[in-house]
Protein backbone atom coordinates (compact mmCIF):
# COMPACT_ATOMS: atom_id res chain seq x y z
CA UNK A 1 0.00 0.00 0.00
CA UNK A 2 2.67 2.20 1.04
CA UNK A 3 4.06 2.15 -2.06
CA UNK A 4 1.12 2.85 -4.33
CA UNK A 5 0.92 5.89 -1.94
CA UNK A 6 4.83 6.79 -3.16
CA UNK A 7 3.44 6.35 -6.71
CA UNK A 8 0.19 8.30 -6.61
CA UNK A 9 2.31 11.25 -5.12
CA UNK A 10 4.92 10.90 -7.94
CA UNK A 11 2.37 11.16 -10.08
CA UNK A 12 0.82 14.28 -8.30
CA UNK A 13 3.83 16.11 -7.94
CA UNK A 14 4.52 15.90 -12.07
CA UNK A 15 1.65 16.97 -12.78
CA UNK A 16 2.04 20.11 -11.12
CA UNK A 17 5.30 20.28 -11.89
CA UNK A 18 4.33 20.75 -15.75
CA UNK A 19 1.09 23.23 -13.75
CA UNK A 20 1.47 27.07 -12.94
CA UNK A 21 4.87 28.17 -14.49
CA UNK A 22 7.85 29.88 -12.95
CA UNK A 23 8.74 33.69 -14.61
CA UNK A 24 11.10 32.99 -17.49
CA UNK A 25 13.81 35.34 -16.48
CA UNK A 26 13.95 33.17 -13.39
CA UNK A 27 13.75 29.83 -15.02
CA UNK A 28 16.40 30.93 -17.70
CA UNK A 29 18.34 31.44 -14.78
CA UNK A 30 17.76 28.09 -12.98
CA UNK A 31 18.31 25.78 -15.86
CA UNK A 32 21.41 27.50 -16.68
CA UNK A 33 22.77 27.13 -13.48
CA UNK A 34 21.44 23.47 -13.37
CA UNK A 35 23.15 22.59 -16.86
CA UNK A 36 26.55 24.20 -15.10
CA UNK A 37 26.07 21.93 -12.27
CA UNK A 38 24.31 18.60 -13.30
CA UNK A 39 25.72 18.30 -17.03
CA UNK A 40 29.17 20.28 -17.67
CA UNK A 41 29.79 19.12 -13.73
CA UNK A 42 29.42 15.11 -14.08
CA UNK A 43 31.80 15.41 -17.85
CA UNK A 44 34.67 14.81 -16.05
CA UNK A 45 34.17 11.51 -14.02
CA UNK A 46 31.99 10.31 -16.45
CA UNK A 47 35.01 10.98 -19.17
CA UNK A 48 37.24 9.39 -16.51
CA UNK A 49 34.86 6.51 -15.86
CA UNK A 50 34.36 5.44 -19.69
CA UNK A 51 38.02 5.87 -20.86
CA UNK A 52 39.31 3.46 -17.84
CA UNK A 53 36.35 0.95 -18.18
CA UNK A 54 36.37 1.21 -22.14
CA UNK A 55 39.79 -0.09 -22.04
CA UNK A 56 39.01 -2.81 -18.89
CA UNK A 57 35.90 -4.17 -21.70
CA UNK A 58 38.65 -4.21 -24.08
CA UNK A 59 41.31 -6.25 -22.29
CA UNK A 60 38.68 -8.50 -21.13
CA UNK A 61 37.87 -9.27 -24.43
CA UNK A 62 40.73 -9.93 -25.87
CA UNK A 63 42.06 -12.09 -22.55
CA UNK A 64 38.88 -14.71 -23.16
CA UNK A 65 39.53 -14.88 -26.80
CA UNK A 66 42.21 -17.81 -26.55
CA UNK A 67 41.52 -19.27 -29.77
CA UNK A 68 43.49 -18.52 -32.53
CA UNK A 69 40.86 -18.78 -35.14
CA UNK A 70 38.47 -16.22 -33.72
CA UNK A 71 39.55 -12.66 -35.20
CA UNK A 72 41.29 -9.63 -33.18
CA UNK A 73 38.96 -7.69 -34.76
CA UNK A 74 36.09 -9.34 -32.50
CA UNK A 75 38.04 -6.95 -29.67
CA UNK A 76 36.51 -3.72 -31.38
CA UNK A 77 33.40 -5.37 -32.12
CA UNK A 78 32.68 -6.25 -28.64
CA UNK A 79 34.46 -3.04 -27.27
CA UNK A 80 32.36 -0.90 -29.45
CA UNK A 81 28.61 -3.24 -28.67
CA UNK A 82 29.10 -3.37 -25.17
CA UNK A 83 29.81 0.45 -24.96
CA UNK A 84 26.86 1.45 -26.67
CA UNK A 85 24.49 -0.67 -26.09
CA UNK A 86 25.08 -1.18 -22.38
CA UNK A 87 27.89 0.66 -20.39
CA UNK A 88 27.80 4.52 -21.60
CA UNK A 89 23.71 4.53 -21.22
CA UNK A 90 22.64 1.89 -18.26
CA UNK A 91 26.15 1.75 -16.20
CA UNK A 92 26.92 5.60 -16.33
CA UNK A 93 23.41 6.73 -15.07
CA UNK A 94 23.31 4.08 -12.39
CA UNK A 95 26.54 6.22 -11.62
CA UNK A 96 24.82 9.44 -12.11
CA UNK A 97 21.96 8.56 -9.85
CA UNK A 98 24.56 8.28 -7.21
CA UNK A 99 26.41 11.37 -8.43
CA UNK A 100 23.56 14.15 -9.44
CA UNK A 101 20.90 12.04 -7.73
CA UNK A 102 21.93 12.47 -4.44
CA UNK A 103 23.26 16.28 -5.47
CA UNK A 104 19.24 17.27 -6.25
CA UNK A 105 17.79 14.98 -3.14
CA UNK A 106 20.24 16.71 -1.05
CA UNK A 107 19.89 20.02 -2.51
CA UNK A 108 15.90 20.55 -2.46
CA UNK A 109 16.07 18.46 1.26
CA UNK A 110 18.12 20.54 2.44
CA UNK A 111 15.90 23.56 1.16
CA UNK A 112 12.75 21.83 3.14
CA UNK A 113 14.70 21.10 6.02
CA UNK A 114 15.64 24.87 6.31
CA UNK A 115 12.00 25.83 5.51
CA UNK A 116 12.83 27.27 2.12
CA UNK A 117 10.13 25.21 -0.02
CA UNK A 118 7.56 26.67 2.65
CA UNK A 119 9.25 30.61 2.35
CA UNK A 120 8.62 30.03 -1.53
CA UNK A 121 5.31 28.64 -0.79
CA UNK A 122 4.30 31.61 0.66
CA UNK A 123 4.94 34.09 -1.85
CA UNK A 124 2.48 32.41 -3.91
CA UNK A 125 5.15 30.34 -6.12
CA UNK A 126 4.91 26.68 -7.78
CA UNK A 127 7.40 25.15 -5.69
CA UNK A 128 7.17 21.81 -8.14
CA UNK A 129 7.92 23.98 -10.89
CA UNK A 130 10.53 26.15 -9.90
CA UNK A 131 12.56 23.12 -8.32
CA UNK A 132 11.85 20.05 -10.85
CA UNK A 133 10.96 21.08 -14.19
CA UNK A 134 14.62 23.08 -14.55
CA UNK A 135 16.14 19.91 -13.17
CA UNK A 136 14.32 17.94 -16.11
CA UNK A 137 14.70 20.43 -18.74
CA UNK A 138 19.10 20.69 -17.78
CA UNK A 139 19.08 16.91 -17.55
CA UNK A 140 17.39 16.40 -21.19
CA UNK A 141 21.17 17.23 -22.06
CA UNK A 142 22.20 14.18 -20.82
CA UNK A 143 22.29 12.04 -24.01
CA UNK A 144 25.16 14.64 -24.93
CA UNK A 145 27.46 12.55 -21.86
CA UNK A 146 26.38 9.49 -22.85
CA UNK A 147 27.92 10.66 -26.37
CA UNK A 148 31.03 11.53 -24.96
CA UNK A 149 31.36 8.22 -22.71
CA UNK A 150 30.75 5.99 -25.75
CA UNK A 151 33.18 8.32 -27.42
CA UNK A 152 35.87 7.69 -24.54
CA UNK A 153 34.86 4.16 -24.04
CA UNK A 154 35.95 2.83 -27.07
CA UNK A 155 38.39 5.44 -27.33
CA UNK A 156 39.64 3.86 -24.21
CA UNK A 157 39.27 0.26 -25.34
CA UNK A 158 41.49 1.24 -28.71
CA UNK A 159 44.15 2.58 -26.49
CA UNK A 160 44.69 -0.28 -23.99
CA UNK A 161 44.23 -2.80 -26.88
CA UNK A 162 46.35 -0.99 -29.50
CA UNK A 163 49.04 -0.07 -26.37
CA UNK A 164 48.63 -3.31 -24.39
CA UNK A 165 49.35 -5.13 -27.51
CA UNK A 166 46.18 -7.19 -27.70
CA UNK A 167 45.79 -6.64 -31.25
CA UNK A 168 46.49 -4.21 -34.17
CA UNK A 169 45.09 -0.41 -34.82
CA UNK A 170 43.91 -1.77 -37.83
CA UNK A 171 41.70 -4.78 -36.09
CA UNK A 172 40.43 -2.57 -33.76
CA UNK A 173 38.85 -0.44 -35.90
CA UNK A 174 38.16 -2.96 -38.42
CA UNK A 175 36.13 -4.54 -35.39
CA UNK A 176 34.74 -1.56 -34.50
CA UNK A 177 32.83 -0.83 -37.91
CA UNK A 178 32.30 -4.58 -38.39
CA UNK A 179 28.44 -5.34 -38.29
CA UNK A 180 27.18 -1.87 -37.61
CA UNK A 181 23.80 -1.15 -37.10
CA UNK A 182 23.17 2.69 -36.43
CA UNK A 183 19.17 1.93 -34.13
CA UNK A 184 21.63 0.30 -31.82
CA UNK A 185 22.37 4.29 -31.21
CA UNK A 186 19.25 5.32 -31.43
CA UNK A 187 18.07 2.60 -28.51
CA UNK A 188 21.06 4.00 -26.68
CA UNK A 189 19.74 6.95 -27.08
CA UNK A 190 16.08 6.51 -26.40
CA UNK A 191 16.72 4.62 -23.13
CA UNK A 192 19.27 7.49 -21.95
CA UNK A 193 15.91 10.31 -22.73
CA UNK A 194 14.07 7.71 -20.37
CA UNK A 195 16.69 7.91 -18.17
CA UNK A 196 17.49 11.50 -17.78
CA UNK A 197 14.01 11.93 -16.99
CA UNK A 198 14.17 9.55 -14.08
CA UNK A 199 17.29 10.66 -12.68
CA UNK A 200 15.83 14.20 -12.59
CA UNK A 201 12.26 13.06 -11.23
CA UNK A 202 12.80 10.62 -8.59
CA UNK A 203 15.73 12.08 -6.39
CA UNK A 204 13.31 15.36 -6.87
CA UNK A 205 10.77 13.52 -5.44
CA UNK A 206 12.99 11.81 -2.50
CA UNK A 207 14.48 15.71 -1.82
CA UNK A 208 10.40 17.19 -2.06
CA UNK A 209 8.59 14.84 0.54
CA UNK A 210 11.39 14.29 2.88
CA UNK A 211 10.65 15.36 6.31
CA UNK A 212 13.08 15.48 9.34
CA UNK A 213 16.57 17.18 9.54
CA UNK A 214 20.11 17.22 8.27
CA UNK A 215 20.63 13.56 9.27
CA UNK A 216 17.06 12.44 7.35
CA UNK A 217 18.70 14.53 4.21
CA UNK A 218 21.69 12.25 4.05
CA UNK A 219 18.83 9.19 4.38
CA UNK A 220 17.15 10.08 1.87
CA UNK A 221 19.57 10.59 -0.43
CA UNK A 222 20.48 6.83 -0.04
CA UNK A 223 17.07 5.66 -0.63
CA UNK A 224 16.82 7.95 -3.48
CA UNK A 225 20.16 6.41 -5.01
CA UNK A 226 18.77 2.69 -4.26
CA UNK A 227 14.94 3.57 -6.01
CA UNK A 228 16.70 5.49 -8.93
CA UNK A 229 18.99 2.05 -9.65
CA UNK A 230 16.15 0.34 -9.65
CA UNK A 231 13.83 2.47 -11.65
CA UNK A 232 16.88 2.70 -14.52
CA UNK A 233 17.04 -0.97 -14.59
CA UNK A 234 13.61 -1.43 -14.63
CA UNK A 235 13.35 0.46 -17.46
CA UNK A 236 16.39 -0.64 -18.94
CA UNK A 237 14.62 -4.24 -19.19
CA UNK A 238 11.48 -2.65 -20.60
CA UNK A 239 12.59 -0.43 -23.05
CA UNK A 240 15.21 -3.65 -24.37
CA UNK A 241 12.23 -5.97 -24.85
CA UNK A 242 10.25 -3.60 -26.57
CA UNK A 243 12.67 -2.37 -28.81
CA UNK A 244 15.45 -5.05 -29.71
CA UNK A 245 13.38 -8.17 -29.55
CA UNK B 1 -7.54 42.08 9.43
CA UNK B 2 -7.56 38.14 10.12
CA UNK B 3 -11.17 36.73 11.53
CA UNK B 4 -10.29 32.55 12.64
CA UNK B 5 -13.44 31.14 13.06
CA UNK B 6 -13.84 27.63 15.23
CA UNK B 7 -10.53 26.21 13.71
CA UNK B 8 -9.97 22.38 14.16
CA UNK B 9 -6.69 20.57 13.13
CA UNK B 10 -5.50 16.78 13.32
CA UNK B 11 -2.42 14.98 12.14
CA UNK B 12 -3.74 11.33 12.35
CA UNK B 13 -5.54 10.72 15.54
CA UNK B 14 -3.76 13.97 17.54
CA UNK B 15 -6.38 16.71 17.58
CA UNK B 16 -3.26 19.45 17.57
CA UNK B 17 -6.13 22.87 17.06
CA UNK B 18 -9.30 22.17 18.88
CA UNK B 19 -11.82 24.89 17.94
CA UNK B 20 -9.98 28.27 17.82
CA UNK B 21 -11.43 31.67 16.93
CA UNK B 22 -9.75 34.37 16.88
CA UNK B 23 -9.43 38.22 15.18
CA UNK B 24 -5.87 39.68 14.68
CA UNK B 25 -6.25 43.65 13.74
CA UNK B 26 -4.87 45.80 11.16
CA UNK B 27 -1.87 47.53 12.33
CA UNK B 28 -1.45 46.11 15.74
CA UNK B 29 1.07 43.40 16.52
CA UNK B 30 -0.82 40.30 17.56
CA UNK B 31 1.03 37.87 19.51
CA UNK B 32 0.62 33.93 19.46
CA UNK B 33 2.40 32.70 22.70
CA UNK B 34 2.18 29.26 24.48
CA UNK B 35 4.17 26.28 25.26
CA UNK B 36 6.46 23.95 22.80
CA UNK B 37 3.79 21.68 21.59
CA UNK B 38 1.02 23.95 22.26
CA UNK B 39 0.03 24.15 18.46
CA UNK B 40 1.55 27.68 17.55
CA UNK B 41 3.07 26.55 14.93
CA UNK B 42 0.40 24.78 12.93
CA UNK B 43 -1.56 27.74 13.51
CA UNK B 44 0.33 29.71 11.68
CA UNK B 45 1.18 27.35 9.49
CA UNK B 46 -2.93 26.93 8.83
CA UNK B 47 -3.45 31.14 8.94
CA UNK B 48 -0.48 31.39 5.86
CA UNK B 49 -2.43 27.89 4.14
CA UNK B 50 0.35 25.59 4.10
CA UNK B 51 -2.07 23.11 6.13
CA UNK B 52 -5.47 22.80 5.67
CA UNK B 53 -8.10 23.07 8.40
CA UNK B 54 -10.19 20.19 9.41
CA UNK B 55 -13.01 22.70 10.12
CA UNK B 56 -13.81 26.08 10.75
CA UNK B 57 -12.88 29.56 8.57
CA UNK B 58 -9.75 31.74 8.08
CA UNK B 59 -10.88 35.11 6.81
CA UNK B 60 -8.33 37.60 4.90
CA UNK B 61 -10.56 40.42 4.99
CA UNK B 62 -13.79 38.90 2.71
CA UNK B 63 -11.61 36.37 1.38
CA UNK B 64 -12.00 33.40 2.43
CA UNK B 65 -8.68 30.67 2.58
CA UNK B 66 -10.43 27.85 3.10
CA UNK B 67 -12.98 28.21 0.08
CA UNK B 68 -9.82 28.83 -1.97
CA UNK B 69 -8.29 27.02 -4.75
CA UNK B 70 -4.54 26.93 -5.56
CA UNK B 71 -4.24 29.90 -8.36
CA UNK B 72 -6.45 32.36 -5.29
CA UNK B 73 -4.20 31.11 -2.98
CA UNK B 74 -1.20 31.98 -4.59
CA UNK B 75 -2.50 35.77 -5.79
CA UNK B 76 -3.92 36.04 -1.83
CA UNK B 77 0.18 34.97 -0.92
CA UNK B 78 1.63 37.60 -2.48
CA UNK B 79 -0.33 40.08 -0.55
CA UNK B 80 1.85 37.83 2.72
CA UNK B 81 4.85 38.18 3.86
CA UNK B 82 6.75 35.64 6.33
CA UNK B 83 9.84 35.76 8.64
CA UNK B 84 10.73 31.93 9.32
CA UNK B 85 12.33 30.51 12.52
CA UNK B 86 15.32 30.09 10.76
CA UNK B 87 15.06 33.00 8.19
CA UNK B 88 14.81 30.60 5.38
CA UNK B 89 16.76 32.63 3.17
CA UNK B 90 18.03 31.29 -0.10
CA UNK B 91 21.44 30.33 0.58
CA UNK B 92 22.87 30.48 -3.13
CA UNK B 93 21.87 34.23 -3.17
CA UNK B 94 23.18 37.21 -1.28
CA UNK B 95 21.44 39.30 0.55
CA UNK B 96 20.62 41.41 -2.18
CA UNK B 97 18.87 39.07 -4.73
CA UNK B 98 17.39 37.43 -1.65
CA UNK B 99 15.69 40.15 -1.18
CA UNK B 100 14.48 41.27 -4.59
CA UNK B 101 13.32 37.96 -5.36
CA UNK B 102 9.84 38.48 -4.90
CA UNK B 103 9.69 41.39 -7.01
CA UNK B 104 11.54 39.73 -9.75
CA UNK B 105 9.11 36.66 -9.26
CA UNK B 106 5.79 38.81 -8.86
CA UNK B 107 6.56 42.60 -10.87
CA UNK B 108 7.40 43.14 -14.55
CA UNK B 109 9.40 45.93 -13.01
CA UNK B 110 13.39 46.30 -14.72
CA UNK B 111 16.39 45.08 -12.58
CA UNK B 112 17.73 48.19 -11.20
CA UNK B 113 14.21 49.49 -10.06
CA UNK B 114 14.00 46.52 -7.99
CA UNK B 115 17.48 46.99 -7.12
CA UNK B 116 16.61 50.79 -6.04
CA UNK B 117 13.52 49.01 -3.95
CA UNK B 118 15.33 46.32 -2.55
CA UNK B 119 17.92 49.21 -0.96
CA UNK B 120 15.26 51.20 0.18
CA UNK B 121 14.12 48.15 2.33
CA UNK B 122 17.50 46.86 3.21
CA UNK B 123 17.78 50.37 4.71
CA UNK B 124 14.35 50.38 6.52
CA UNK B 125 15.77 47.34 8.29
CA UNK B 126 19.49 48.98 8.92
CA UNK B 127 21.51 46.75 7.21
CA UNK B 128 24.88 47.88 6.66
CA UNK B 129 27.66 46.46 4.13
CA UNK B 130 25.83 43.80 3.76
CA UNK B 131 23.99 43.64 0.18
CA UNK B 132 26.56 41.38 -1.61
CA UNK B 133 27.34 39.18 1.45
CA UNK B 134 26.26 35.50 0.65
CA UNK B 135 23.61 34.49 3.47
CA UNK B 136 26.02 32.36 5.17
CA UNK B 137 28.45 35.17 5.93
CA UNK B 138 26.09 37.23 8.21
CA UNK B 139 25.50 36.47 12.06
CA UNK B 140 21.94 35.36 13.00
CA UNK B 141 20.67 38.75 13.98
CA UNK B 142 21.31 40.22 9.97
CA UNK B 143 19.68 37.22 8.82
CA UNK B 144 16.56 37.87 10.47
CA UNK B 145 16.92 41.58 8.94
CA UNK B 146 17.29 40.22 5.93
CA UNK B 147 14.23 37.95 6.26
CA UNK B 148 11.87 41.53 7.30
CA UNK B 149 13.33 42.64 4.46
CA UNK B 150 12.13 40.35 1.98
CA UNK B 151 8.85 39.82 3.63
CA UNK B 152 7.94 43.75 2.99
CA UNK B 153 9.61 44.37 -0.34
CA UNK B 154 6.12 43.49 -1.93
CA UNK B 155 4.29 45.79 0.86
CA UNK B 156 2.12 43.08 2.04
CA UNK B 157 -1.07 43.45 3.77
CA UNK B 158 -0.21 40.75 6.25
CA UNK B 159 2.76 40.10 7.64
CA UNK B 160 3.40 36.72 9.99
CA UNK B 161 6.81 35.75 11.89
CA UNK B 162 7.65 32.30 13.52
CA UNK B 163 9.63 32.72 16.27
CA UNK B 164 11.43 36.21 15.06
CA UNK B 165 14.06 36.23 17.82
CA UNK B 166 14.85 32.58 18.20
CA UNK B 167 18.40 32.46 18.74
CA UNK B 168 19.22 35.61 19.37
CA UNK B 169 21.26 37.60 22.12
CA UNK B 170 18.19 39.47 24.56
CA UNK B 171 19.63 42.76 22.71
CA UNK B 172 19.30 42.14 19.14
CA UNK B 173 15.89 40.24 20.06
CA UNK B 174 14.62 43.81 21.13
CA UNK B 175 15.91 45.17 18.09
CA UNK B 176 14.38 42.94 15.84
CA UNK B 177 10.66 43.65 18.06
CA UNK B 178 10.98 47.02 17.73
CA UNK B 179 11.75 46.99 14.27
CA UNK B 180 8.42 44.50 13.66
CA UNK B 181 6.40 46.87 15.66
CA UNK B 182 7.41 50.13 13.68
CA UNK B 183 7.20 48.55 10.37
CA UNK B 184 3.37 47.15 11.41
CA UNK B 185 2.86 50.58 12.60
CA UNK B 186 4.24 52.62 9.68
CA UNK B 187 3.03 49.91 6.69
CA UNK B 188 -0.42 49.69 8.74
CA UNK B 189 -0.36 45.77 8.06
CA UNK B 190 -1.54 42.95 10.20
CA UNK B 191 0.98 41.34 12.25
CA UNK B 192 0.55 37.72 14.06
CA UNK B 193 3.83 36.62 15.62
CA UNK B 194 4.87 33.31 17.14
CA UNK B 195 6.31 33.10 19.93
CA UNK B 196 7.85 32.14 23.53
CA UNK B 197 10.02 35.12 24.56
CA UNK B 198 8.40 36.80 27.51
CA UNK B 199 10.76 40.06 26.13
CA UNK B 200 8.69 39.94 22.95
CA UNK B 201 5.46 39.90 24.84
CA UNK B 202 6.26 42.56 27.40
CA UNK B 203 7.93 44.52 24.59
CA UNK B 204 5.11 44.41 21.77
CA UNK B 205 2.54 42.84 22.71
CA UNK B 206 -0.61 45.02 21.77
CA UNK B 207 -2.89 41.39 21.42
CA UNK B 208 -1.20 38.24 22.83
CA UNK B 209 -3.71 34.84 22.17
CA UNK B 210 -2.15 32.05 24.73
CA UNK B 211 -2.78 28.47 23.18
CA UNK B 212 -2.38 25.44 25.48
CA UNK B 213 -2.68 21.69 23.98
CA UNK B 214 -4.56 23.17 21.12
CA UNK B 215 -6.80 25.51 23.03
CA UNK B 216 -7.05 29.42 23.19
CA UNK B 217 -6.95 29.71 26.70
CA UNK B 218 -6.60 33.27 27.07
CA UNK B 219 -6.20 36.71 25.24
CA UNK B 220 -5.40 40.20 25.77
CA UNK B 221 -2.87 42.77 25.55
CA UNK B 222 0.60 43.15 27.36
CA UNK B 223 -0.66 45.33 30.06
CA UNK B 224 -4.05 43.01 30.97
CA UNK B 225 -1.40 39.93 31.02
CA UNK B 226 0.29 41.36 34.49
CA UNK B 227 -3.10 41.33 36.13
CA UNK B 228 -4.33 38.00 34.67
CA UNK B 229 -5.73 35.20 37.41
CA UNK B 230 -5.61 32.70 34.47
CA UNK B 231 -3.05 29.90 36.39
CA UNK B 232 -2.12 28.60 33.08
CA UNK B 233 -1.30 32.22 31.48
CA UNK B 234 0.55 32.97 34.77
CA UNK B 235 2.58 29.60 34.99
CA UNK B 236 3.62 30.14 31.59
CA UNK B 237 4.72 33.96 31.49
CA UNK B 238 5.82 34.14 34.97
CA UNK B 239 7.49 30.93 35.10
CA UNK B 240 11.14 32.86 35.64
CA UNK B 241 11.99 33.97 39.03
CA UNK B 242 12.54 37.65 37.36
CA UNK B 243 9.14 37.96 35.52
CA UNK B 244 7.45 37.24 38.78
CA UNK B 245 9.26 40.00 40.40
CA UNK B 246 8.69 41.94 37.51
CA UNK B 247 4.84 40.98 38.15
CA UNK B 248 4.64 41.91 41.81
CA UNK B 249 5.98 45.11 41.07
CA UNK B 250 3.70 46.02 38.68
CA UNK B 251 0.90 45.31 40.10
Amino acid sequence: MKILTHIGKYFIMLRNTFGKFTKWRILKQLILKDIDILIIGSIGIVSFISFFVGGVVAIQTALNLENPLLPKNLIGFATRQSVILEFAPTFISVIMAGKVGSYITSSIGTMRVTEQIDALEVMGINTYNYLIFPKIISLSLYPLIICVSMFLGIFGGYIACVYGGFSSSADFVEGIQMDFIPFHVGYAFIKTLFFSFILATIPSYHGYFMTGGALEVGKASTVSFVWTSVVIILVNYLITQLLLT
Amino acid sequence: MIHVENITKSFDETEVLRGISAIFEKGKTNLIIGQSGSGKTVFLKSLLGLFDTDMGSIRFENKVLNDMNDKERAILRQEMGMVFQGSALFDSMTVEENIMFPMQMFTTEIDSEIRDKANIAIKRVNLINANHKLTDEISGGMKKRVAIARAIIMNPKYLFCDEPNSGLDPKTSILIDNLIQEITNEYNITTVINTHDMNSVMEIGENIIFLQNGLKEWEGSNQEIFKTDNKAVTDFVYSSNLFKKVRKLYL
